[in-house]
């Protein structure tokens, strides 16, 4: 079974590329976690968990296209359904949460979605 | 159904990576019956104009995405990692000139995925957008920070 597993010794430069863009990647990733944890209500935690990711995971899959070339058409496809299919789940989970009356950060200063549906701000 | 099932076909081939016929049946067979089931939905070449202008437009329009994207994910993780964590949401009101189904789509799936900004609601001419650091509650001010870059070319893409 092919695990993909990379012979990486001794690095060319693409393997070189593959790898920062994986650490860069990553480094995203992480950050879209952390904001997850800082952000104070759900529409900003939407922002930085769900969409700071995008690209992470960009960039890592770009990363994995240096190291394993024969994958790229796939990974490409891969891309292409993230970036198809993320925003239409945010989009979605954003629009219920407000329906819902989902609670906003205080410091959330004006909501014209809520004053053209008549509510309290 | 066509167009849908034009995009679905060599989408399942190349997932695959094969040409052997069983493999190409099955994928007929599940592609038709997909691009049957949603023939009324969009599909990226639904609208679609293809005239010059919309195909040069692609290509400058991905590579305006693929900037913003980068610019607006640096701007949100430093807003993320500092300290203070400099917040000013709010959810504003846009207005796109776009009239397609398909325009309008791509355009809230733009805003959404450059971080900072998130389509809430879309309501006739008008989008309501989150914006975790709001520049201005202003309309037409922010249709022109938020919308314009985009819509100027989606509207030779689409219309």
């Amino acid at each position: 079974m092919d695990l993909g597993l990379v012979n990486v010794f001794p690095p060319t430069p693409l393997n070189l590329i593959g790898g920062l863009l994986l650490v860069a990647g990553t480094a995203f990733l992480l950050l879209g976690g952390l904001g997850l944890v800082r952000m104070p209500d759900l529409f900003n935690r939407i922002q930085a968990g769900t969409k700071a990711t995008t690209l992470g995971t960009l960039l890592s899959l770009g990363g994995i296209g240096c190291l394993r070339p024969d994958w790229s058409l796939k990974l490409l496809l891969i891309g292409l359904f993230i970036l198809f299919t993320n925003p239409l789940s945010s989009q979605v989970l954003a629009r219920s949460a407000h329906r819902l009356g989902s609670k906003k950060s205080p410091l959330t200063r004006v909501d014209r979605l809520a004053e053209d549906n008549g509510e309290a701000p | 159904m066509l167009p849908l099932f034009a995009i679905l076909f060599p989408l399942w081939v190349a997932l695959n990576g094969t040409l052997a016929p069983d493999v190409l049946i099955a994928g007929l067979i599940a592609t038709l019956v997909i691009a049957a089931g949603f023939r009324d939905s969009l599909s990226p070449l639904t609208e679609f104009r293809a005239t010059p202008a919309a195909l040069w437009a692609v290509p400058l329009y991905l590579l305006y995405f693929l900037r913003e994207l980068v610019r607006s994910n640096l701007r949100l993780a430093a807003v993320i990692l500092s300290p203070k964590l400099p917040l000013n949401p709010g959810i504003v009101k846009v207005r796109t000139r776009l009239k397609s189904r398909m325009g309008r789509l791509l355009l809230a799936n733009s805003i959404t995925l450059t971080p900072g900004t998130l389509t809430v609601e879309l309501q006739d001419d008008w989008l309501y957008v989150h914006w975790v650091r709001m520049e201005t509650d202003d309309s037409d001010e922010a249709t022109a920070r938020i919308v314009a870059g985009f819509e100027r070319y989606l509207e030779v893409i689409y219309g």
